[in-house]
């Protein structure tokens, strides 16, 4: 396998386009690409779409201000948010309700399977989480299917251009390791973007990741980026 | 009772649900109070949705296991994973709880109905914080028991019919309050215990959907 290129944080932000559908790793901005992120608020990058479990939080856990992709919504840089929670940033229901900002919630289990088949090459998903709930009129929702005399729903596989990954531990090759729960939304988010930046706290040579315990692979990854320690 | 014991005796009472080796998954706020007074022997495999199965008690600052930034809860709290247990990424995870493999869930609601149906995600033009785990939790969890004080603010949360949107249809077992414990029948809400605080008409009266009264029906108090 090849070596993948080692850019820096701002490096990887300025491949980011203006209008940009990007899946964020992360929940609660742990596991998150924090630092790509902050470049992105420094670029002023508009218009993105964020693909996420929620859009992190308004307040770090050593009391940092903005923590993970929260700071893209205050600055007014995000036009679409696709999520499953967003009760810890006030602010994405305020700039909904001022019609800035639009909002599609899916249940955690679906959001994660529909970018586990939107990296996996499949057309959709059948869930029975969502039927008789607002979900049926979700953008994301292609209507019911009855199967064996239970109802479904069908949802449409995601995908994004970028996915920006929050990783622990990544080789030169990109095989990435998360700690604790970073691993969330990281895993399937890896397979479902046209390009894939991993951020880690540690750059490891090849092999430091022991292959049985690899949970992201390096041919999904396509470059690396070393951010903060922790 | 202060708001505070009221949440200690609807855990208590919760925790009487449980049995040794059962998958649980415990929402935000309340439910987090039931491991506190599991039976002696009982113990859970807490199943938490951002990525632990077998989480563990809530570390300390200082303690070895303290790393707000790598093991955290859906709350985000400090959170640890027990001894034997693993982290998972949450495509497997949600397999796992609507594949019937979490025994149990327990969910606060901001309405609940006579036909066990739940909303508790958003009020349109209000709140939207989102349903997070929580719908695909009520639809697979093999058991849906919904912990919360029997009114808010004075008016009821129990319904005949849900006005808000629904979180999930047909899902919800049992409902545990300060006041009693309803069971969800297809005949509509069975009281099997009462607090003996209460009378039955003082229930009733903070019930906007119609009781059926247990023959046999018991003290949730020991």
């Amino acid at each position: 396998m090849a070596k993948k290129p080692v850019l820096t944080a701002a490096e990887a932000a300025k491949m980011i386009p203006d209008g940009a559908t990007i899946m964020c790793g992360g929940f609660l901005a742990c596991g998150q690409a924090r630092a790509i992120v902050k470049e992105l608020v420094k670029l002023g990058t508009k218009d993105l779409t964020l693909i996420a479990n929620d859009m992190g939080r308004a307040v770090g856990p050593m009391g940092e201000e903005f923590f993970g992709i929260a700071e893209l919504i205050h600055n007014h840089q995000v036009k679409r948010v696709i999520a499953t929670h967003v009760g810890m940033t006030p602010e994405v229901g305020q700039q909904n309700t001022e019609g800035t900002l639009e909002v599609n919630l899916l249940p955690q289990g679906t959001l994660a399977e529909c970018i586990r088949a939107g990296g996996a090459g499949l057309g959709g998903v059948l869930t029975p989480v969502g039927v008789d709930t607002l979900i049926e009129d979700s953008p994301f929702c292609m209507g019911k299917e009855t199967i064996d005399g239970k109802q479904y729903l069908k949802m449409k596989p995601i995908h994004a251009d970028f996915a920006l990954l929050g990783t622990y531990k990544c080789d030169e090759f990109g095989n990435c390791w998360y700690k604790g729960t970073m691993r969330n939304f990281n895993v399937v988010m890896a397979t479902a973007a046209d390009t894939v930046i991993a951020e880690c706290e540690y750059i490891v040579p090849v092999g430091d990741i022991e292959p049985e315990n690899i949970h992201t692979y390096g041919m999904c990854v396509d470059y690396i980026v070393e951010g903060d320690r922790k | 009772m202060e708001k505070s014991e009221i949440k200690a005796f609807i855990a208590k009472r919760c925790a009487k649900e449980l049995k040794d080796g059962d998958v649980v998954n415990l929402g935000i706020g309340l439910p987090t109070m039931i491991p506190s007074y599991l039976p002696e022997g009982v113990e859970l495999i807490i199943h938490a949705e951002l990525g632990i199965v077998s989480a563990g008690a809530t570390p300390k600052e200082g303690d070895a296991n303290y790393d707000p930034y790598h093991v955290i809860d859906a709350g985000g709290g400090v959170a640890s994973v027990a001894f034997g247990g693993g982290f998972i990424d949450s495509a497997t995870n949600f397999g796992l709880i609507r594949g019937g493999h979490v025994d149990a869930c327990f969910l606060g609601a901001l309405e609940v109905d006579a036909e066990g149906n739940l909303a508790n995600w958003i009020i349109p033009g209000k709140k939207m914080p989102g349903m997070g785990g929580a719908m695909d939790l009520c639809v697979g969890a093999k058991h849906c028991i919904i912990c919360m004080e029997h009114t808010a603010k004075g008016n009821p949360k129990i319904f005949e019919k849900c006005r808000l949107p629904l979180t999930a249809s047909h899902c919800v077992n049992k409902i545990i309050t300060e006041m009693c414990v309803l069971e969800v029948t297809p005949e509509g809400l069975l009281m099997t215990e009462i607090n003996p605080e209460f009378t039955v008409d003082q229930v009733k009266a903070a019930t906007a959907a119609p009781i059926t009264v247990s023959g046999n029906l018991k003290s949730m108090v020991d």
